[in-house]
This record gives structure tokens, C-alpha cells and sequence, in this order.
């Protein structure tokens, strides 16, 4: 397949298979310990269903328990519990205290230790770990899904997790993608080159896409043409003719949720001389993106915006992609006018490689309540079948995707939990200096190194097969047949009240 | 165009033992020396600096807090040997207002002036009480946004304190009538005021004093505390006059701009006084945030007072009620009551208690207040751990701020980093929500989302679990 670039496609196999963690030591909720009493019987390492314990033949002792792997106190309900069953009182159980220290009430220990499974594993974890909420008290964490006690029956295999992105009826092509999920915008700059291309790899895998973020259209992209959507960003940092004729989508970057109303800023540090050559800078530099567009003070100055893409490609589809302040339907409805086929909220919650701290807390409103109240005035005003209603920042889970769908989004755009996948452990450093100390967020050239590109892709498809699995339970559970029917339907829903 | 207003920061580390949020644990006995290990390979280098204190323990490191908890050591070790712990020290910091985060990021801005920048995204609760149920509003296509922050757009943080008359009156051949207005003009939204206790005796209000002389804003003082200030600084002091009278305030009221009454009682016989001395004086009433506040704003206010100082207590709630409201509430209650009465204009409000970031302060003002005065956030800029014992009061004996010799340059330089940093975060709210000048800030209550309106319109038709 050749790309309306030119470029030659290349096919990403869409198979889950092990990748276990690139670090030495997995990290788990729990820890096994072994204690020198052992005999090296190997009675655990036949038990234990999870894994958790290896005797390779030959070997006189057990492995160091791959301690990921336990589920925890739960296994004691079992007749597999290692522990109990160890003649010779050998092992033991407790929590590690590392868990502790990583993560917070939006991403919990026990939410990024199981996407590392997921990652891992291309399956839900079966129990110990609490993958669907996170512990922020509100927002996505207090809505629930009502599960009718006798759902309608569906075909698990028949569920349909489609979408068309093409709603306008414009003669525009349609885009179809097969999962309602595609990756967020992040630049070459912000982060290496290998999560960028594990990210369009896997858009390749589950024709889906991801997205250039404002670094600049790398060349090593363009074999992913066909999944890659061209950001527009203020600082228009690497956009020519060639890259918005070669996508099937534009988005307009008008703000960022994790700094709505700010403009974007790559610290010195990380504009390495590969950086600024794509962003056609000079290396070192502070780069500022401003905000806003200087040329956009009106919904008028809008439409001449997206205009200019559309003359310029007239194939593709045009995405804009804005904050949530308090009047975010009336800018939905703004930019419907304008001609976006796709309208892209980024909730205030969302991710970032730097902001200001009180931006991301205080500044624009939190995802949740933007996808309710757009969805509601796109319906009051008639017009919502006739535009696709993206929404990001703060979706973390498969669980998260199909409550913004229930509460009226057709789709959700991740990253967040990308990184995760990936290995990012939220320690939030990934602004200065050499950048992220795991390599996922840095171009430095030794810590960039520390990830593959085979094993990142294959933790983002493994990764996108659990969150599938889990939709079309939740699906199944709810007893309708595809997400595209479960958009705007509320009523499934329930708000819990607040824990006191 | 006015200069414009610039806070000059300036590297000063704290000489407080720091208290960091991680620390590891090493279980060293099963170490096998290996040629693989992950220690060196620290990318923040914690690990070569905590070895480099050991050799040579007058090495100015403190390793706990330099870990960032990105857990690499962890999973890489050789052995798995190596665990990052909370440190229960960070934990058990300050109490459930004044949170362990709250006092890590004051410190790095009184360090450095700078505003706090992180990756990844919000990392906390969805809302909270108080202010933490508030959201400020960015603009979105359709409104004009200012870039204040890079320079390249003037936002002014300047508020007036003082009677701002409604009209002018003249006679019939043209003279004014009355006394024209007196204000002070202050270029950041905020004044320094008295902390609930205090630390380094002396020393803290000198260095309250240099920073507000630095920051060109003013500070309250003890009236017992006014005597032997020099001349060049009087006019950023307000004195605090209690029940007794003027007092050792009385032989400076020409020199200083404003001053605070605390009596309720008293306070118009003392503003008489006062203005007896000097007319051009700005008399404040220092009040309690307390229900009735509003209707003693109105009665003072038709008495002529035009400038009340509410004080909420630590938490940022109302004093002595059954049922406290924040400060939140409180100051939209008491701007809507101004409003209704037609006053809101003529008087200005200053708010304290409970601001300890500079979000606080945005918020403060969309609620209703003109400025904020900041306290307790003072003493934590100094190393206060807000670790206030039974009797209220810190522990004195072993004072974390180690403040019992506070260096006055050095304790006002880090107040003002802190205000430099508060006053750059200002300046990005302002500038997202497109609004130039803070004044245009207060009582803005359309340009903020707040958690009960949002959550009612958005999850009103979800069922209730």
C-alpha cells in the first residue's frame, strides 16, 4: 500500500505475545520471599498457575520468585497457595513497600502495575491488582457501570469497536478505525524516537492512529503515513505543505489540557541537535510554543484555519483540538461551524511532558464534566450526528474509555497510559535535564537506548488487545452489541456518592 | 506605560534540614559487588552524592531528598537488593490542610523564585474541599488570551487599598467636596502579615519588613514591634493597634500609609484618632471571618472605614463557627452582600489564613477579595513544617526551621522568591483566562468553575449509587 505521500506502507502484525519488563527486577504489589530453608523440592514451581515460581531443569534451587506475577492474599482462598503448601515453611508473602512510593490518586500503584501487565501480557490482571479505577475521588472514579442483572445476549465475537471519523457527508473520504481509541500528539523533543514510532506501529497494528504532537513530521515516520495524524501546533514547528498532504487527518492544536491557555515550552536541555534540526531551531534553545494562534481571535478566523488545511489537502479530515473552559460547548459548537469533522476536548487532567503545576491542577475544567456537558448542548443544537467528539486527558483505563463513550464521546485518545505501558512510573521527571530517567520521554542519546522498538510495540498492542478484551466484556455485560450504541447512553451509568 | 513590575529572585537554599519523600533501602549485607551496579548509573547522581557526604560529612548534600522515585535503582539492581520507601518523616508534615506536598514546593520556590514545572499531569485528588473545589476558566478560540508570562504582554497585578469614592461632588464654584481620595497602590495582590506564632523572634519581623520593602508591598506588625524600624522602611508597615490604644504606633503615624485596628469596639474612636494625626491615613478593620463579618463590613463601611482585613483561621475556615465555612464561601457571601448594597466598589477586602499557594490567592480574589495577606506560608519558606503541638504552638525546643538564629537577609530574600514565584503563577492564570489586570480578577465568579455547579450540570441525570 502506498501512502498519498508516496511512501510504501508497512504492515504491523496485529499478535499478542510476552514482553515481559526491560528492567531486571519486575516490580509486583507483592513480594515472595524465600528463605534458606528451602530444599529446592520445586513443589511451588508446579503449583503456583500464575508463574510466579521456575525450577529449570537441571537446576538445583528455584529461581528468585518472579513476585509480579502473585496475586496476593487472594491465592490463600486457593489450593494453590504457595506459601501453605510449602513443606518446609519457606516461603513468604507481604506487600512490597516499593509500591508505596510510585504512583497517586489518579494513578495508582495498583492502575500502573496492571497496564505493566496488560503490557505484558495482552490480558487483564485475573485478580490482586484493582485495574479499572484509580482512587482520585471523583470524575471517572466515582462513575460505575449499572450491569443489568439479564442483559440482551451478544456474540462476544461479533461486538463491533468501530468507529467513523467521517461524519460531515462532505465528500471527504472516511476514515474508519477499529478501536474507539488512537494515541495522543507527543513531539520528537518531548519524547524519543522510539515511542514515537513503537506508537505509529501499533497504530498500524490496530489501524488506529497517533499523532506527530508539534515536533515536526520525522522521516522515519513516514512509513506509517496512513496512521499518523499532523499536528498544527502555535509554534508550527516543522509544518510544510509535504506533511499535511501525506496524512489522512490534521488536528489544530488550540490548547492542551494539562496547560490550557498556555503555551507549550521544550526546555533547553532536551532540544538536542536532532530535535532542533527537525524543528528547524537552534540546538539548545528554549523553544516556546505561543498561545494562542495569533492569527485566531474569532470562530470566523477559525473557519479560515481549517480552510487553509482543506485546500491544501483535500482529502483529509481536520481535527480541532481544544481545552475545556466553562463555555467548551459553545466552542464545540464554534468550531462544528467551522468545518471540523472532528472536534478533540483535552480535559484539564491530561498529561504533559512539562507544565506549570498549577495549571495542570486549577486551569480548565476536569474531562468528565466536558464530555456531559458538550455531548448535551451537540444534541440540544442537532447537530451531534454530524460531527466525531473526541475527548482526552484523564482516560486511563479501558474502564475510563467506555464511561466518556457512556457519557457522549464516539472516541478517546490516550497517552498517558501509553507511557505507562511503556514503563513510566509517573515520577513526573520528565521536563529537565536529560529528561525521563527510564528513557521513554528523553532523546538523549544513552537513555533513549534503554527501550527497544520491538519490545515498546509489542507492549502497545498487548496493551490495546487487554483494553479490547475488556471492552467488549463490558459490552457484553451491558448487552449491547457495539461502542458506537453505547455513545450518549448515561443512563447505564451511575455517580457514586462521595466517600466521606 | 508604568515600569513594569519585576521581583528580583535570588538563589537562596534553605539552611533547614530538608525533609524528602523518598528514601532507599539498601540491603547491603547481600550485596555481591558487582561490577553491573546500578548506583553510579543514577541519573540525578544521588547516589555518588550521598557517597561523597559519607566520605566527607561537611559536604552540603542531604541524599534523602534528592531521590525522585523513578525506582530505576530498584528494578535494575543485580539482586534486586534496593527499595524506595515514603519517608514516614515527609508523611507525617504539617496535617490535613497544610499537606506534606504544600510545604516540598514552598521550599523549592523560596530556593529559587521559580515556578513550580513538573512533567506528566495532575497527580493529586479529583477536587477537594475549600479551594481545591474551584477551577479557573483558560480562553478558547473565540477570546483574545495574553502571554504575561514570556513578556511579551503587560498583565497587571497592581490593586488599590483604600475608599474608592463612587463619584466626585463639587460645589457650586468648583471646589471638591470632601477629602480626595487617598489610596496605595500595590503592584502584587498581596501583604505580608503577622504569622500565628512565631519563629526566630525578632529577626522574622525584620525579615518580614526587607521583603515587603523589596516587593514593594507592606507588612503588618505588632504595634509593640514598630519601635526602632527605620524611616526608609515605615512605609511599608502597618501597625496593629489592639484595645489599648495607639500606643508606640501613635509616634509613627506620619510616616506609615495604613494601619490595623483589631478592637470592633474601639475602632471608630481610634480611626478618629488616627486620622486626627494624619488625614491621609488608610485605617483598616482587622476582623475574624466570621458569619456576622458581612454586616459589620456594611455597618463600618456606612461609617466611613472603607478597608477590612478578614482573618480566616489556619485552614482557611470561619472562626469559632459550629459549622465553618470556607473561605471560599465566606468572601462570595460577603462580595454579593457588597454588591447587592451597592458598596462592593467603594471598599476594599483583604483576605488571610489558609493561602498557602499561590492558586489560593487567584481563588481568593474570584471569590471576592481585592488581596490576600500571607502568613503561616511565611514561616514554611523557612523550614516550618507547620508541626504545631497540643498547646498551639510549635515545639520551640527542636524547631525543624532551626529559625532561633533566623538571618534576616536570608529570610526575606527566600519570602521574596516565594512571592516571585507566587506572582509568576498569578500572572498564568491571568494570562489563560485572557484577563489583563487582577483587579478585573476579583469576584469574577463566571470565569471559575465551581465543583457543585459543574458536577450538577454535567452528573445531575446519572443515577445516584
Amino acid at each position: 500500500m502506498i501512502s498519498a505521500g508516496g511512501e510504501p506502507q508497512v504492515t504491523v502484525e496485529r499478535k499478542v505475545r510476552p514482553m515481559p519488563d526491560r528492567y531486571r527486577n519486575a516490580l509486583g504489589k507483592y513480594s515472595i520471599g524465600r528463605s534458606a530453608d528451602c530444599v529446592g523440592c520445586g513443589d511451588c514451581a508446579k503449583l503456583c498457575p500464575e508463574g510466579v515460581h521456575v525450577k529449570p531443569d537441571g537446576y538445583t534451587f528455584s529461581l528468585r520468585p518472579r513476585d509480579h506475577l502473585c496475586i496476593g492474599p487472594e491465592c490463600a482462598k486457593t489450593d494453590h497457595y504457595c506459601v501453605a503448601k510449602c513443606t518446609k515453611k519457606a516461603l513468604s508473602m507481604a506487600r512490597n513497600p516499593t509500591v508505596d512510593a510510585m504512583g497517586d490518586p489518579r494513578w495508582t500503584s495498583d492502575l500502573i502495575l496492571s497496564t505493566w501487565h496488560m503490557a505484558e501480557t495482552g490480558h487483564a490482571p485475573k485478580a490482586g491488582l484493582e485495574h479499572r479505577t484509580g482512587e482520585s475521588g471523583g470524575g471517572f472514579d466515582r462513575i460505575g457501570f449499572n450491569f443489568p442483572e439479564k442483559p440482551a445476549k451478544v456474540d462476544p465475537a461479533k461486538i463491533d469497536t468501530g468507529l467513523d471519523l467521517n461524519r460531515r457527508g462532505d465528500g471527504r473520504p472516511q476514515v474508519h478505525i477499529d478501536l474507539p481509541v488512537y494515541g495522543g500528539g507527543m513531539s520528537f523533543g518531548s519524547v524519543s524516537i522510539h515511542t514515537i514510532l513503537a506508537k505509529a506501529r501499533t497504530a498500524a497494528a490496530w489501524n488506529i492512529f497517533t499523532c506527530t504532537g508539534e515536533g515536526g513530521y520525522h522521516d522515519r515516520l513516514k512509513p506509517y503515513d496512513d496512521h499518523v495524524i499532523t499536528q498544527v501546533a502555535t509554534g508550527l514547528f516543522g509544518v510544510r505543505e509535504d506533511t499535511i498532504q501525506r496524512v489522512r487527518i490534521v488536528e489544530f492544536k488550540y490548547a492542551q489540557g494539562a496547560k490550557p491557555g498556555l503555551g507549550g515550552h521544550l526546555l533547553g536541555d532536551k532540544n538536542t541537535p536532532a530535535v532542533a534540526r527537525m524543528r528547524e531551531a537552534v540546538a539548545g534553545n528554549a523553544l516556546f510554543s505561543p498561545f494562542p494562534f495569533h492569527s485566531v481571535y474569532s470562530v470566523e478566523d477559525h473557519k479560515k484555519h481549517l480552510d487553509w488545511i482543506k485546500e491544501v489537502n483535500p482529502r483529509t479530515l481536520v481535527s480541532v483540538k481544544v481545552s475545556t473552559p466553562t463555555d467548551v460547548d459553545m466552542v464545540a459548537v464554534g468550531s462544528y461551524y467551522a468545518g471540523a469533522h472532528i472536534i478533540h476536548l483535552d480535559g484539564s487532567y491530561g498529561g504533559t511532558g512539562a507544565a506549570p503545576d498549577i495549571a495542570k491542577k486549577n486551569i480548565a475544567m476536569p474531562l468528565e464534566y466536558a464530555i456531559a456537558k458538550v455531548h448535551k448542548f451537540l444534541v440540544a443544537e442537532g447537530i451531534r450526528d454530524s460531527v466525531t467528539l473526541i475527548v482526552s486527558g484523564g482516560a486511563r483505563t479501558a474502564w475510563d474509555v467506555m464511561k466518556a463513550i457512556a457519557l457522549g464521546a464516539d472516541g478517546v485518545v490516550i497517552g498517558t497510559a501509553e507511557m505507562v505501558a511503556l514503563g513510566c512510573v509517573r515520577c513526573a521527571c520528565c521536563e529537565s535535564g536529560r529528561g525521563c530517567p527510564r528513557g521513554i520521554a528523553s532523546t538523549d542519546p544513552e537513555l533513549m537506548m534503554l527501550m527497544s522498538l520491538d519490545w515498546a510495540t509489542q507492549r502497545l498492542i498487548n496493551l490495546m488487545s487487554a483494553w479490547r478484551e475488556q471492552m467488549v466484556e463490558i459490552l457484553v455485560k451491558l448487552g449491547i452489541p457495539s461502542t458506537r450504541e453505547l455513545r450518549g447512553r448515561s443512563d447505564v451509568l451511575y455517580y457514586a456518592k462521595e466517600a466521606q | 506605560m508604568p515600569d513594569k513590575y519585576h521581583i528580583k529572585a535570588a538563589a537562596t537554599p534553605g539552611r533547614f534540614r530538608r525533609v524528602g519523600k523518598f528514601g532507599s533501602v539498601d540491603w547491603r549485607e547481600d550485596c555481591s559487588r558487582c561490577t553491573n551496579c546500578v548506583k553510579p548509573r543514577c541519573i540525578y547522581d544521588t547516589y555518588k552524592k550521598e557517597a561523597a557526604y559519607n566520605r566527607d560529612p561537611s559536604t552540603a548534600v542531604v541524599p534523602l531528598y534528592e531521590c525522585r522515585g523513578c525506582l530505576s535503582c530498584v528494578q535494575g539492581c543485580t539482586k534486586g537488593l534496593l527499595a524506595i520507601a515514603l519517608n514516614p518523616e515527609y508523611l507525617c508534615m504539617g496535617d490535613e490542610y497544610w499537606k506534606p506536598d504544600i510545604m516540598a514546593t514552598t521550599w523549592n520556590q523560596a530556593d529559587s523564585g521559580r515556578i513550580p514545572v513538573s512533567g506528566a499531569g495532575y497527580r493529586g485528588r479529583f477536587h477537594g474541599p475549600g479551594f481545591d473545589g474551584i477551577w479557573t476558566d483558560m480562553s478558547e478560540i473565540v477570546r483574545p488570551t495574553r502571554d504575561g508570562i514570556h513578556g511579551r504582554e503587560y498583565i497587571s497585578t497592581s490593586v488599590d487599598i483604600g475608599h474608592k469614592p463612587m463619584r466626585l461632588s463639587f460645589t457650586p464654584d468648583g471646589k471638591m467636596v470632601g477629602e480626595p481620595s487617598a489610596l496605595i497602590d500595590l503592584p502584587i495582590p498581596l501583604i505580608l502579615d503577622v504569622p500565628p506564632w512565631t519563629i526566630g523572634g525578632q529577626a522574622l519581623s525584620k525579615a518580614r519588613l526587607a521583603a515587603a520593602k523589596a516587593l514593594k508591598t507592606l507588612t503588618v506588625a505588632p504595634a509593640a514591634e514598630v519601635v526602632g524600624v527605620p524611616a526608609d522602611q515605615l512605609a511599608h508597615l502597618v501597625p496593629l493597634v489592639g484595645s489599648e490604644g495607639l500606643g508606640a504606633a501613635a509616634s509613627i503615624l506620619r510616616q506609615v500609609r495604613m494601619v490595623e485596628f483589631v478592637d470592633w469596639s474601639k475602632a471608630l474612636d481610634l480611626v478618629a484618632q488616627a486620622k486626627a494625626v494624619n488625614p491621609g491615613l488608610i485605617c483598616a478593620l482587622r476582623l475574624p471571618m466570621q458569619a456576622y463579618a458581612a454586616d459589620r463590613i456594611l455597618a463600618a463601611s456606612k461609617a466611613g472605614v472603607k478597608v477590612f482585613h478578614l482573618c480566616a483561621d489556619l485552614h482557611g475556615q470561619e472562626i469559632g463557627a459550629e459549622k465553618p465555612r470556607h473561605i471560599k464561601d465566606a468572601m462570595r457571601e460577603i462580595h454579593s452582600r457588597l454588591v447587592k448594597e451597592g458598596m462592593r466598589d467603594e471598599v476594599t477586602l483583604i483576605v488571610s489564613g489558609g493561602i498557602a499557594l499561590a492558586e489560593h490567592m487567584a481563588k481568593a480574589i474570584i471569590c471576592g477579595a481585592d488581596l490576600v495577606a500571607v502568613d503561616t506560608t511565611l514561616l514554611v519558606a523557612l523550614g516550618c513544617r507547620v508541626c504545631r503541638g497540643a498547646t498551639g504552638k510549635t515545639h520551640e525546643d527542636h524547631c525543624a526551621a532551626e529559625a532561633g538564629d533566623l538571618d534576616t537577609a536570608y529570610a526575606a530574600q527566600r519570602m521574596v522568591n516565594l512571592m516571585a514565584a507566587w506572582h509568576s503563577q498569578l500572572i498564568e492564570v491571568l494570562g489563560a483566562m485572557g484577563i489583563r489586570e487582577v483587579r478585573r480578577l476579583r469576584g469574577e465568579v463566571g470565569r471559575a468553575i465551581f465543583m457543585e455547579d459543574i458536577e450538577r450540570e454535567a452528573f445531575g441525570d446519572l443515577a445516584s449509587k
